[in-house]
């Protein structure tokens, strides 16, 4: 039976994260013997998607289900088109990333396949046992799905690299059924990121600004080191709540998970909630006015400090 | 119109947890409980629809044992009418919670179910997408904004990549998000009125729903603990160790 990965994309662009998930899927593959992996996009005019993932090394087949009603991405009409799928041909495992997108659909499909699915997992130990962090991440939980049926997971970016992308691809295949929207369901809007912006979950190098910024226009000096080091911008839940910047920029527990090979903590205090979604990160720094600052707990360097003084030099001297 | 919140005591989130010894689990003895966050804000959202007229009547539920009404009081505190405890001392895991909420809306018939979008112990992020499927309602997940009129709710959610608005005919499913709204302290003359509302006390097996557990777990250990750190006394030294012992720039 093969593995069904559901890709992440904005009907034109394959998301990163997509590729991190492929990652799990062929570690699960490598246990259970070999077993085949194929990607479903669902989307509108997503050709250019389904392109790209069949370029992605480890993935045998690409399915393409592209409708008008599939283009907002809505829950709803997705895990009926997901339903779909799985009628047409058996899977093992059901994989999607752990993303706003994933979160928000793969539970709805597991209730409907009637399975216990398994969030935010950070390694494969066989086809039937995943770790996962629990608590904020101060615990790690081994578990094992003992029901039998198809195994649905989502998976956490930081515990597998993403899979390259090679220059040969795999086939693409057109589902035979697409399924129907829900009536009364409407996309309204939304308000995204310019894409310009280094994805925070992706990026090797992350500088993060939290309350000690104390003026939504200090992040101008946050900006500017991000941009000597390439990095990509996140911030504390306190940032974000006092309006310094938008929610997209959220590090912690219940916002973005990251583990990049820098993560500069700025002005941050280093609540529970926050360290959740940075812990893993290679190398931590700090830079606090606060030398009893939580953040210190975990960095490998830390600066006590006036962050406002410091941004610039530090800014100055790469 | 009637507004179900389910919600679900759980470790303070001012608890950083220790690993058992043993492997077994998550200390829990003599640690801090409270209602969990996104669920405070969840019963903090329908009772402002009260307040607003857009419902009638707020009925909150746990499932659990029975410490749990100390939550559901506290629920009642903040303003909800009527509570409900499954009471249990089986761990629950999301697909059987949302089977047994299925099972509550069949008897309540809500127009609207408003969940936390996570506990902040499992951190799952399930229960609520689940509840929405098993009813072929409807979901908005991860609300930071709520309004309900002519049969509709729209919900604006924060995504990966900003915000988006969604418009969903009711009866529907509502997870919330932090930037929801901000839950009211409980004062002491609402906990005393509290006591006076309903408290229906109901067992699994009333509800007829298969919740045998489909997972188990077989370790809970740690995370790898970090190497200590060093303080570095000027911005040029933190640069030359990022530089030449890092290696990271």
């Amino acid at each position: 039976m093969a593995i069904l990965v559901l890709a992440e994309h904005d009907n034109v662009i394959l998301k990163p994260a997509t590729r991190n998930t492929v990652a799990a899927a062929r570690k699960i593959s490598e246990k259970a013997g070999g077993s085949e992996i194929q990607v479903l996009v669902m989307g509108e005019a997503a050709r250019t998607v389904a392109e790209a993932s069949a370029l992605l090394e480890g993935v045998s087949k690409v399915w393409l289900a592209d409708a008008q009603q599939l283009g907002a991405h809505t829950a709803e009409v997705l895990s009926a088109q997901v339903l779909l799928q799985l009628e047409t041909e058996q899977y093992s495992h059901l994989l999607a990333p752990a993303t706003t997108f994933g979160k928000n659909l793969l539970p709805r499909v597991a209730a409907l396949l009637d399975v216990q699915q398994i969030s935010g997992i950070v390694d494969v130990l066989s086809p039937t046992t995943f770790v996962r962090p629990i608590y904020a991440g101060n615990a790690l939980a081994t578990i094992e799905s003992i029901g039998g049926a198809v195994i649905v997971l989502t998976v956490l970016s930081t515990g597998f690299d993403a899979t390259p992308v090679t220059d040969k691809s795999a086939p693409i295949e057109a589902v035979k059924q697409i399924a129907n929207q829900t009536p009364g369901i409407r996309l309204v809007g939304r308000q995204l990121a310019s894409c310009e912006k280094i994805e925070l979950t992706a990026a090797r190098v992350v500088v993060s600004g939290g309350r000690g910024l104390q003026k939504a226009e200090n992040f101008k000096l946050l900006e500017a080191l991000a941009a000597k080091l390439n990095a990509a911008v996140g911030a504390s839940r306190a940032a974000v709540d006092a309006g310094y910047v938008p929610n997209d920029y959220q590090v912690g527990q219940t916002g973005k998970i990251v583990a990049p090979d820098l993560y500069i903590a700025v002005g941050i205090s280093g609540a529970i909630q926050h360290l959740a979604g940075m812990r893993d990160s290679k190398v931590i720094v700090a830079i606090n006015k606060d030398p009893d600052a939580p953040i210190f707990q975990v960095a490998d360097y830390g600066l006590v400090g006036d962050a406002l003084e410091i941004l610039p030099q530090l800014t100055a001297q790469l | 119109m009637k507004v179900l919140v389910p919600i679900k005591r759980v470790v303070d989130f001012t608890v950083k947890v220790r690993v058992k010894p043993d492997g077994s689990g998550v200390d829990l003895d003599n640690v801090k409980m409270s209602m969990n966050p996104f669920d405070e804000i969840a019963v903090e959202e329908a009772i402002r629809l009260k307040e607003r007229g857009a419902t009638t009547e707020v009925v909150v539920v746990s499932m659990g044992s029975a410490a749990c009404q100390e939550t559901l009081r506290t629920a009642l505190a903040m303003g909800a009418d009527r509570a409900i405890l499954v009471e249990t001392n089986v761990n629950l895991e999301p697909l059987a919670v949302a089977k047994l909420l299925k099972q509550i809306v069949l008897k309540e018939d809500p127009q609207l179910v408003i969940l936390g979008k996570q506990a902040i112990d499992d951190d799952s992020n399930q229960t609520g997408q689940m509840l929405a499927a098993l009813l072929n309602w409807p979901q908005g997940t991860f609300a930071s904004k709520l309004e309900i009129s002519g049969g509709k709710a729209t919900v604006t959610r924060e995504i990966d990549g900003g915000l988006e608005t969604l418009e969903l005919p009711l009866p529907a499913v509502i997870t919330t998000d932090l930037r929801l709204n901000e839950p009211r302290y409980t004062t002491l003359p609402n906990i005393i009125k509290a006591k006076k509302r309903p408290l229906d006390i109901l067992k699994v097996s009333d509800l007829g729903t298969d919740v045998a557990p489909r997972l188990k777990t077989l370790q809970v250990e740690a995370p790898r603990p970090r190497k200590a750190g060093i303080r570095v006394a000027t911005v040029e030294e933190l640069v030359t160790k990022l530089r030449e012992e890092a290696k990271v720039i």
